[in-house]
């Protein structure tokens, strides 16, 4: 009898357990509170967009892009915690809850944006994908690349693009799928194949990790647009806007001229725009569910757009990536944020 | 009056008191509580995936796939489906596994024997070759085999060419490839009654070792009927094969049959890696034959390589056949590692590009994992049916 009720007491147990799934679950801002700080998953190394520097300290734009958001629902961009992950692994991070945010170069397309269940929640740079060729195979255009051998990284949007612009082009390649970028450039390196593709800033990311970085070019060719941005699981409106607007405060600042040296002084101005971001004036952060301050924590500590920008990838920096077409609307680039009101 | 009644219980117990009935109920409940934990399960993650707006069902298998595949044994190109991409990596895997298993075994009894043999250098050599190799993770090896090898060979143009039609650089090695031209089919013919008059002769030979103690050359003439019979078919049809030579067109070589780099240092790496097991099994097979079974067949007169493959190979399989069966097991589940180097196996095609591109990473985990069970149950299965074979017969 003793051991029938044990076995009874085991089966309740079991099948509490398994019913407890169901049960409500907190939203992404508590569950993050919670935490007291946010996870956030990004490549394993990927130089200017997120990459561990000598210290151990993440640094990128895709860094500075979690960064922010702790900045805003924490007022402390140090309150992060960084998952590295392949571009094989970031979207069930994400759908599992293992991480809060994806900020890993990840290109929205409209099959990840409706069918994985998840969020693309802006643009934090705009790209394109491009070929790095050796110096001395003597190509100097994408349509010379007819039979070539192609090294490129496992579930990107990259091995797509590439199989329909050699097939739009009626030209043959040989694709070699590896499964990080750091693979893709030793295969590079090694000679296993003629050509890398990848988007343009990583190619340039990616140049910069060989012996000798002027050994290789890349080709002028840009063929497919590469929106990349950080993304939020679906179905959590208030995350989705708090991670979109993160974003577009950023973007505003820089437009409204509000630096990390000057956000201080920035406080006294008298321009409504600069007092809303800021927080002097309304009450947008609760709106959001955020301190009224936090536009002011995200340019204090992570700055504006383009800080992040020359900071992480611009022309000053390994990558040397002039602005194009990440510019501000104002100055000939795609930039345009909606107004804070 | 009372010890009667006891009695009666003792012989009649009630339900719950009988072990039987009690055995029963438990298995019951138990097999209620799997069946039901294993719908829970089901039907969360499908109302989970449903409620977080995450695509579910087989239905992708159908939609084009739009990527590439360098090496397909399967027609195949990115306008084809996802469902056809499984049938790409599915291919791939058996191919690598099946050269693995081959190769494997082959240097695996070779070593093994090589282990116990009285010359010293051999024995020596060996024993380093398995405490070596099966000490370091197979995974380093592979990327040895892969990086260490690519390095060291030349770009396509400075490739290594023997005659103009065996060409060797770090994009693979090309062999020139047979196009069978009208008329082989008598080519064809003739091996298999080569195959048929083989199998003849090993029996008329037996019988006739049998009857008269004479031995009859078997291997020797075996092999000149092999080579000889299609040969002299070849010649009487006309020669009707040409080769398709491998030349260097744009940056790569084209034609001919090609072994690309990733294929050749994943099946080097299994091979060895296996191979080291295998060939400690070998030794342990071999070491389990009583000493008293050579010792009597040198007594008879018989020299060392037929006492090897005559008394103490055919009893030492009975101990190794079970654990090589696991090896077996283990190159194949191995043979997934592919997708450290970029070879597309099952998994670096199927359960990387098309879950990445379609984002179903349910269902395609699970046909993967389908997939590797009904292997390894066919790998066991076929290698149980050996084992019956081969074990003791009891008269």
């Amino acid at each position: 009898m003793k051991r029938m009720i044990s076995a009874a007491i085991g089966i309740a147990f079991v099948a509490g357990a398994l019913s407890t799934t169901s049960v409500h679950a907190a939203t992404t801002l508590e569950s993050v509170k919670a935490k007291g700080h946010l996870q956030c998953g990004v490549t394993s190394g990927l130089p200017g967009f997120s990459q561990p520097d000598e210290k151990g300290s993440w640094t990128g734009i895709d860094v500075d892009t979690c960064r922010a958001v702790a900045a805003a629902v924490f007022g402390d961009a140090k309150a992060v915690e960084f998952t590295p992950l392949t571009a094989k692994e970031r979207f069930t991070a994400l759908q599992s809850g293992e991480i809060d945010v994806l900020s890993r170069n990840t290109t929205w397309t409209l099959t990840r944006d409706v069918s994985l269940g998840l969020n693309f929640a802006g643009v934090n740079y705009y790209d394109g994908q491009g070929f790095l060729v050796n110096n001395d195979i003597g190509v100097d255009d994408a349509e010379q690349l007819d039979g070539a051998t192609v090294c490129i990284q496992s579930g990107t949007t990259s091995e797509l693009n590439l199989a329909d612009y050699f097939r739009a082009k009626g030209m043959e390649f040989k694709p070699i799928v590896f499964d990080t970028s750091e693979q893709t450039v030793q295969g590079f390196a090694a000679g296993r194949c003629d050509v890398l593709t990848s988007d343009r800033s990583q190619l340039a990311a990616l140049r910069s990790k060989l012996a000798d970085p002027s050994s290789a070019k890349i080709l002028p060719n840009t063929i497919s647009k590469e929106p990349l941005g950080p993304v939020v699981r679906q179905g959590d409106d208030q995350w989705f806007n708090i991670v979109k607007w993160v974003l577009f405060a950023q973007i505003n600042a820089e437009e409204l001229g509000i630096t990390m040296d000057n956000a201080g002084e920035m406080l006294k101005s008298d321009n409504p725009n600069v007092q809303r971001l800021l927080g002097t004036d309304g009450d947008m952060g609760a709106k959001l569910g955020l301190p009224d301050d936090f536009g002011l924590a995200i340019v204090k500590q992570v700055g504006n757009y383009g800080e992040m920008y020359d900071r992480n990838v611009g022309p000053d920096t390994a990558l040397g990536l002039e602005r194009g077409i990440n510019a501000l609307w104002t100055n000939g680039g795609i930039l345009y944020a909606p107004p804070v009101r | 009056m009372k010890k009667q009644s006891i009695d009666s219980k003792s012989a009649r117990p009630k339900p719950w008191y009988d072990p039987r009935v009690r055995a029963l109920f438990f298995q019951v409940i138990t097999l209620a509580v799997v069946f039901w934990a294993g719908w829970v399960l089901i039907d969360n993650t499908l109302s989970n995936m449903e409620s977080r707006g995450i695509s579910t069902g087989f239905g992708f298998l159908d939609e084009t796939a739009g990527f590439g595949i360098i090496m397909h044994l399967v027609p195949f190109d990115a306008t084809m489906s996802y469902g056809r991409t499984f049938w790409v990596g599915l291919t791939n895997t058996l191919l690598v596994s099946a050269m693995g298993v081959v190769a494997a075994t082959i240097i695996g009894f070779l070593v093994g024997v090589a282990r116990l043999s009285s010359n010293w250098l051999v024995a020596k050599i060996a024993l380093v070759y398995i405490e070596v190799i099966r000490n370091i993770p197979l995974l380093l090896q592979i990327f040895f085999w892969y990086f260490a090898v690519l390095a060291s060979l030349p770009a396509p143009r400075q490739s290594v060419e023997i005659g103009g039609a065996f060409f060797l650089n770090n994009r693979g090695l090309y062999l020139p490839g047979p196009v069978t031209q009208d008329g082989f089919g008598l080519v064809w013919g003739a091996v298999l009654v080569a195959i048929a008059a083989v199998f003849g002769l090993r029996n008329w030979a037996k019988k006739r070792q049998k009857a008269s103690g004479q031995i009859f050359p078997t291997v020797k003439v075996s092999i000149a009927v092999l080579v000889l019979l299609p040969l002299v078919a070849f010649l009487m049809a006309g020669q009707p094969l040409e080769w398709d030579l491998p030349a260097l067109k744009g940056f790569n070589f084209g034609g001919g049959i090609s072994l690309i780099p990733e294929l050749a240092a994943l099946w080097v790496a299994l091979s060895l890696y296996t191979a080291s097991f295998i060939a400690e099994i070998v030794r342990s097979g071999i070491l389990a034959v009583s000493k008293g079974q050579t010792e009597a067949s040198k007594a008879l007169g018989l020299p060392n390589g037929l006492t090897l493959r005559l008394i103490v190979i055919p009893q030492a399989m009975r101990v190794i056949i079970p654990p090589l069966t696991s090896q077996y097991l283990n190159l194949v589940k191995n043979s997934s590692l592919a997708t450290a180097i970029g070879y597309p196996d099952l998994v670096s095609v199927f359960m990387g590009t098309t879950l990445n591109q379609t984002g179903q990473a349910v269902e395609v985990v699970a046909i993967t994992m389908g997939v590797y069970l009904t292997i390894s149950l066919l790998i066991s299965l076929l290698m149980n049916v050996y084992n019956r074979a081969a074990e003791i017969k009891e008269r």
